[in-house]
């Protein structure tokens, strides 16, 4: 740090009779590009290299070294050093884009050939797993109620929860109440589903049903939606509530009628985002619904299936066309977490206005 | 309180009133008792919450306790996971190496590429890149980790083949890097530590994100108008503002890394060989051996299975602890600063 004070007040070598230092021409990092990969072609070519990405990684290399030696000539070690800075910053972000790209076309790719009509409206009652054919419609109902029962649950006492926080709580309660919801965010969810297991099943004997992963699930999803909602409720100005108070209001017909109704739009993005959530969650499931291969309409008796839990037991079968049907449900997965999502947005952005702050 | 107490229990009642003065115009039972009901509800939600972890922490134990009691190996430093047989072997000593390499590993990858695309976002990308850019890594946080498990175990892992080839054959003399039986699949730690990073990423990248954003301007202008290059804004401006903030963020992706069930569960072929070699098909972690033994376990398996899980659970809560403990302190720096 001390040598980049150094560097800063140090005056720099430049030309007498000019205000700017030399600069290169803003072409030059284009440039250097287009030789690099050139001559990344070359050598992996020459030194016949299979595989395309290490061509690119000479490519990469021989773009930073150049980049650096031609700045560091021409405009000095500090631009030379920020050029080399951004290229990396320019790295992490391909290297990143790279695999999650990867990620998405894969899934959508795959889970194309198999999604239609039948896929969605059938379940795998009869369908061996070696076979082609079969759907995910048990798994969907299964998913549905689950989340369902669980945002049912979970929303109240999340909201009542942030409310306590935001309008009531001061003191060690609340202090304690705001530490363990984050702590409580960060369980794992196969914890949440070890928990519900020991409680509700080897404890008080209970089944595995639908039911059961809908408490575990109900465990993950209260935390999120307490810390959505309290920041929902912070961004409330208080000149309203001190409004409502002068008029004679009394507190709780505030939060009703005022606090709640202000930041509606937030909380209610903040219930989408935890449904989105917790709609991906498999391990709860694995330990607690069991699975099925057939349609349970009653979460309450019985086990079931869901979207995440099909995907992991057909990937467990492991033939091409249990693979495909995996595949089939990761897109269906992952369109509807898309679609909360952007809902969640859409609702963000009509209500923003209604927020102060950001 | 005090008014309703009047009510109900005459003999208290008559130092009540006038300790009361009478100018006191606020106090009106007909809407206090909406008011206590609200506040009943409220508070009680928060009560339930604090009720729940203590359950969970409680059962856990309970049924661990149950589990650990009759455990003929020590918990702690036993490599295999024996629960049917009798007497019954079972300890952690693997499952937890495993889970820590695997999320250290993940760490050191995903946060420098995280800072990276965040600082992407916040300060070199065209606006008109930055914000669709964000869009896209917000939605990729929400992918669910099933997904995630099934691309790396039927993509990831064939593609790996090739890196792990390398790595043995220039890095083979760290020991690390060295394969057993070169060109074995890739269903490795390695492999498991390498999907995490990707699916972390995500994560650390939003909140370090939130962060650079919070970067007072002043700061940066300040350091522009001294000459700064861009690098050196962000080094001695952003970077130093938002310190602990990437810390808490790296530790929230840690948090998930620990915990991951799914994606190690499809992806590594585990075993009870605690292996220092970490591209060879070998070892395990607390959430896939969890969801990979409980399919065939027996009552007493699963009680083993849960003490494995609070061992679990302890990890994190004391991760996640940390975490909010660094945040708690920022707050209270950035408030100078608001």
């Amino acid at each position: 740090m001390s040598h980049t004070a150094s560097d800063l007040t140090a005056p720099q070598a430049r030309p007498q009779g000019r205000l700017a230092q030399r600069r290169l021409p803003r072409w030059t990092p284009l440039a250097i590009a287009v030789g690099a990969v050139l001559a990344g072609a070359g050598i992996g070519a020459g030194a016949g290299l299979g595989s395309h990405v290490q061509w690119g990684l000479i490519a990469l290399i021989l773009f930073v070294a150049a980049n650096y030696t031609l700045t560091r000539a021409v405009e000095g070690r500090r631009q030379a050093k920020d050029r080399v800075a951004t290229s990396l910053v320019y790295a992490c972000f391909v290297l990143a884009i790279v695999p999650l790209y990867s990620l998405i076309e894969t899934t959508v790719a795959k889970g194309v050939k198999v999604l239609n009509g039948t896929f969605l409206s059938h379940s795998m009652s009869g369908v061996l797993g070696t076979q082609p054919g079969g759907g995910i419609y048990h798994a969907i109902i299964g998913t549905l109620e689950q989340v369902g029962i669980a945002t049912v649950i979970a929303v109240p006492i999340g909201v009542f929860t942030a409310v306590y926080l935001v309008e009531y709580g001061k003191g060690a309660l609340a202090k304690a109440i705001t530490f363990f919801v984050d702590v409580m965010t960060g369980i794992p969810s196969i914890v949440a589903g070890l928990f519900v297991l020991s409680f509700w099943i080897l404890i008080l004997g209970f089944g595995f049903s639908g039911f059961a992963g809908s408490l575990a699930l109900t465990i993950l999803m209260m935390p999120i939606v307490v810390r959505s909602t309290e920041e929902m409720l912070r961004l409330v100005p208080n000149e309203l509530r001190e409004a409502s108070y002068a008029l004679g209001v009394p507190k709780w017909r505030t939060i009703v009628s005022i606090v709640v109704p202000t930041s509606i739009g937030g909380i209610i993005t903040g219930v989408v985002l935890a449904i989105a959530r917790i709609a991906g969650e498999t391990a709860p499931v694995l330990l607690l619904v069991f699975g099925s291969q057939v349609i349970n309409n009653d979460p309450f008796n019985g086990p079931q299936s869901s979207l995440p839990f099909y995907i992991y037991e057909q990937y467990n079968l492991g033939n091409t066309a249990s693979y495909d049907r995996a595949w089939g449900a990761a897109l269906v997965l992952i369109i509807l977490v898309m679609i909360l999502n952007l809902i969640a947005r859409g609702i963000a952005r009509r209500q923003a206005p209604k927020t102060s702050g950001r | 309180m005090d008014m309703t107490q009047t009510a109900d229990a005459p003999p208290p009642s008559p130092p009540q009133p006038s300790a009361k003065p009478e100018t006191e115009v606020r106090e009106r039972p007909a809407l206090r008792a909406g008011d206590r009901l609200f506040l009943g509800l409220s508070g009680g939600s928060g009560i339930l919450l604090l009720v729940l972890m203590a359950a969970i922490a409680g059962f856990l134990s309970y049924r661990a306790v149950n589990a650990i009691s009759q455990d003929h190996g020590n918990f702690f430093t036993t490599f295999e996971w024996n629960t049917d047989t009798t007497p019954p072997v079972f300890g952690i000593a693997v499952l937890a190496f495993g889970t820590i390499v695997s999320s250290i590993i993940a760490m050191a990858v995903a946060v420098p590429v995280s800072i990276g695309i965040a600082l992407f976002i916040t300060h070199y990308a065209h606006r008109r890149i930055a914000s669709p850019l964000a869009y896209v890594v917000d939605l990729l946080a929400a992918v669910p980790s099933i997904v995630y498990g099934l691309w790396g175990a039927l993509f990831l892992v064939p593609h790996m083949n090739g890196l792990d080839l390398w790595l043995d054959r220039y890095f083979g003399w760290t020991y690390v890097f060295d394969q057993s039986t070169p060109g074995s699949a890739a269903r490795s730690l390695f492999t498991v530590s390498i999907l995490l990073a990707i699916m972390i990423v995500p994560i650390i990248t939003n909140v370090s994100r939130e962060v650079f954003r919070q970067v007072p301007r002043a700061h940066q202008e300040a350091a522009l108008a001294l000459g700064a290059t861009r690098w050196e804004v962000v080094r001695l401006s952003v970077l130093p503002f938002a310190r602990s903030g990437i810390i808490s963020a790296s530790m929230l992706g840690l948090g998930r890394a620990l915990g991951e069930t799914m994606a190690v569960a499809t992806v590594l072929s585990s075993s009870s060989v605690l292996s220092l070699h970490l591209l060879d098909p070998e070892g395990g972690t607390f959430a896939q051996n969890i969801a990979s033994h409980f399919g065939e376990a027996t009552n007493f398996g699963r009680d083993a299975l849960i003490a494995g899980g609070l061992v679990l659970f302890v990890i994190t809560l004391i991760v996640n602890g940390a975490a909010r403990l660094i945040i708690a302190r920022r707050k209270e720096y950035s408030g100078a600063n608001a």
